[in-house]
């Protein structure tokens, strides 16, 4: 093992030296964040290398709106709302799922599948299931759709939530971020889309995209590979995880997908509206969108006070340049929604990267 | 009156009458009777052989009461016993108190009195006093036990942080985060959860033994909540010395390691409830690893650091398997709700 992490080592600081100046490689997975920090990755890399934290954290890019639309509905006596764990202390206008959690109407679930069967547990409840997530949870979501469907079951509803990874890549290069010099692309997600979806960023952008799966040193080898092709003044698409990732993906879950859902404008945190970006639900399973069905409207959240996530996610700043990092914001309280989620940026930094303070 | 498994505890259990002494005489004192407890005294008379006691008192709430590996009641005993054991003492005796909710199954507390029978033999100590209430449904989750614990100090040993010293080595007994993660894998319904087995186990027998052929063992505690991670802050603060660790030596049993990569959880930071972390001089690290190997609750005991000079301020580091370095913190989460 340890020849290879010299080896990749090397090409590190060979990239470093042909560039003559600061490396800039976002990783664009949560996953990947903290597998970075725990494994003290950092510490071994070049100084002027820079790993950027993406907007790769389901729960860190969701829209504050959105946020806020989970709380009115958990608000209603005849919703019970359905969420994956990490959502639920978010907070929003007036607490968050957590501090609703005493009205016992917000339920965590570990799967799609558990809340369609709270769904099933509950018949005079509307069952709102809180879905969010990239390309990985949304197949999840839709085959529960589908089943629902199936089963005529009419209290079930999706808050859909879920946003594809790579309009936010493009955008990320053409609006937010020209510093990016190339991508860590995302292990769990290219497993569904296949690292051909990533072709395109080459081909636009002209930056490598090298897919690493969670182990350090596949870690490390893919930050090798990236550092190989910018010293050779290349941009390639390449896979490195190669035990699960095909160039094409799971075919089956992508047409779970396309049967369900179409990509819609939606709002990021941080990234702003971006153009075909999100998956909303067909026509055909109107009946299951609760957006439709409670009447929500998307409009761009308002963002705490002070809070610099968006600026984070755009890998624009570290999150200890934010004020509130470590100080009013903090895993135990947090402000913003990155100190939340345990793949959170801000929340790997503070548990992982920072020194303890001198007494 | 004979109790059938549909039978329930009612609030009444706990009035003082008829029903609590027929829940003391009929159910408790045949599983956990020895001759101290039969007196149902205000307070048990212990003759000790030592005047130098220690004393503990914890209390337990996990959820869910049964697990893979245990329940509440072994818990119970187990983790008193261990904060005995761990300060160089040979735990004698326990008292025990309930607070069980109204409706609770007679078939349940049955089985966790059974579970407190067994810890108590295979330790070593008797149930000499306690005490049982109940609480209107609502005001408690099904059942909720404390228990405070006496031991005897054993003979010239007396750990303590101020004895740690740069070069020590930290050894543990044996893989690290197994019971939180069996408890929230079993919670979450989460597919692989059998194979996961919580570590729950009473460590006086194994403590003991090493503290008696062990003289220069320089301080011990377990590792419950908050983990190896809370546990080595807190010895690094105390003794005012940096520690580091090794990945690649810290045990960790496959399973558990795929459900905490699975659940986001870092494994230094979930809860075992028989492990201890030992502090040892580098002379003797090699021995007490052999002490440890050749009993069962320490077959996969491994020095898995060494107390080192402290920089700018004391700190736990982590040498990963990659060889990058990070610092261990104090956890700070609740990401484990109601473990122990």
């Amino acid at each position: 093992m340890h020849e290879r992490i010299d080896k990749a080592q090397r090409l590190m600081d060979a990239a470093c030296e042909a560039m003559g100046r600061q490396v800039n490689i976002m990783e664009g997975c949560g996953t990947h964040t903290v597998a970075i920090f725990r494994n003290g990755i950092r510490s071994i890399i070049p100084k002027q290398l820079k790993l950027l934290s993406g907007p790769g954290c389901p729960v860190c890019v969701t829209d504050q709106s959105y946020i806020d639309t989970v709380l009115q509905l958990a608000d209603r006596d005849d919703c019970l709302i359905a969420t994956y764990g990490d959502m639920i202390r978010v907070p929003g206008k007036g607490g968050s799922l957590e501090t609703k959690q005493s009205k016992t109407n917000v339920k965590v679930v570990m799967s799609s599948e558990d809340a369609l069967q709270l769904a099933r547990d509950n018949p005079e409840k509307k069952v709102v299931f809180v879905a969010v997530g990239f390309e990985t949870t949304a197949p999840a979501t839709a085959v529960v759709i589908k089943e629902a469907a199936a089963g005529s079951i009419d209290n079930f509803f999706v808050l859909t939530g879920h946003k594809l990874v790579v309009p936010a890549m493009r955008t990320l290069l053409s609006e937010k971020n020209h510093n990016i010099d190339a991508f860590l692309c995302p292990g769990h997600v290219s497993v569904i889309i296949g690292y051909g979806a990533f072709a395109e960023i080459v081909e636009d952008f002209a930056r490598p995209c090298v897919v690493a799966g969670f182990e350090p040193l596949q870690i490390v080898e893919g930050l090798g590979e990236i550092c190989r092709q910018l010293s050779a003044g290349k941009a390639e698409l390449k896979s490195i995880y190669t035990a699960v990732v095909t160039e094409r993906g799971n075919t089956s879950a992508q047409k779970v997908i396309d049967e369900c859902f179409e990509p819609a404008d939606g709002y990021w945190r941080g990234l702003g509206n971006i153009e075909k970006s999100t998956l909303k639900l067909k026509d055909q399973y109107a009946q299951f969108d609760a957006s439709r069905q409670f009447n929500i409207t998307e409009t761009p959240g308002e963002e705490t006070k002070g809070c610099r996530c968006g600026e984070v996610l755009c890998g624009l700043i570290d999150p200890p340049q934010c004020g509130l990092f470590g100080k009013s914001c903090t895993p135990q309280k947090p402000i913003g929604a990155c100190m939340v989620s345990s793949e959170g940026s801000c929340s790997a930094w503070f548990k992982y990267g920072q020194q303890r303070k001198r007494k | 009156m004979e109790t059938n498994k549909n039978d329930r505890i009612l609030l009444a259990h706990g009035g003082g009458g008829q029903l609590t002494d027929d829940l003391i005489r009929r159910h408790i004192l045949p599983i956990l009777g020895n001759d101290t407890l039969a007196e149902l005294g205000d307070s048990a008379s212990l003759n000790l052989t030592s005047s130098s006691v220690c004393f503990t008192t914890d209390s337990y709430v996990v959820k869910p009461l049964f697990f893979n590996g245990g329940d509440i009641g072994k818990l119970a005993v187990c983790g008193t016993v261990n904060d005995l054991a761990v300060a160089g003492a040979k735990p004698v005796a326990l008292a025990l108190s309930l607070i069980i909710e109204d409706g609770f199954e007679f078939e349940s507390l049955r089985k966790i009195l059974a579970g407190i029978s067994r810890a108590a033999r295979q330790n070593n100590v008797d149930i000499v006093t306690g005490d049982t209430k109940t609480v209107e449904a609502g005001a408690a989750d099904k059942i909720f036990i404390n228990t405070a614990g006496i031991g005897v100090k054993l003979d010239g040993v007396e750990p303590g942080m101020e004895k740690i010293t740069v070069g020590d080595k930290i050894i543990i007994n044996g893989t690290i985060g197994d019971h939180g993660l069996t408890i929230i894998s079993q919670r979450e319904g989460i597919k692989f959860q059998s194979q996961l087995q919580s570590d729950c186990a009473g460590l006086a027998g194994l403590t003991c033994e090493l503290f008696k052929s062990i003289s220069g063992i320089k301080f011990m505690r377990d590792p419950t909540r908050g983990g190896l991670a809370a546990t080595l802050n807190e010895i690094s603060r105390g003794c005012g010395l940096s520690i580091e660790i090794r990945q690649a030596d810290i045990p960790v049993n496959p399973a558990v390691q795929a459900a905490a990569d699975m659940l986001g959880f870092d494994v230094l930071t979930v809860a075992n409830e028989g492990k201890f972390v030992a502090i040892v001089p580098p002379e003797s690290a090699e021995d007490c690893l052999d002490i440890c190997r050749n009993h069962p609750l320490g077959k996969k005991a491994s020095i898995i650091g060494r107390v080192v000079e402290t920089r700018d301020m004391p700190l736990v580091e982590l040498i990963t398997k990659i060889g990058g370095k990070r610092i261990v913190q104090m956890p700070y989460g609740r990401e484990l709700p109601r473990i122990c």
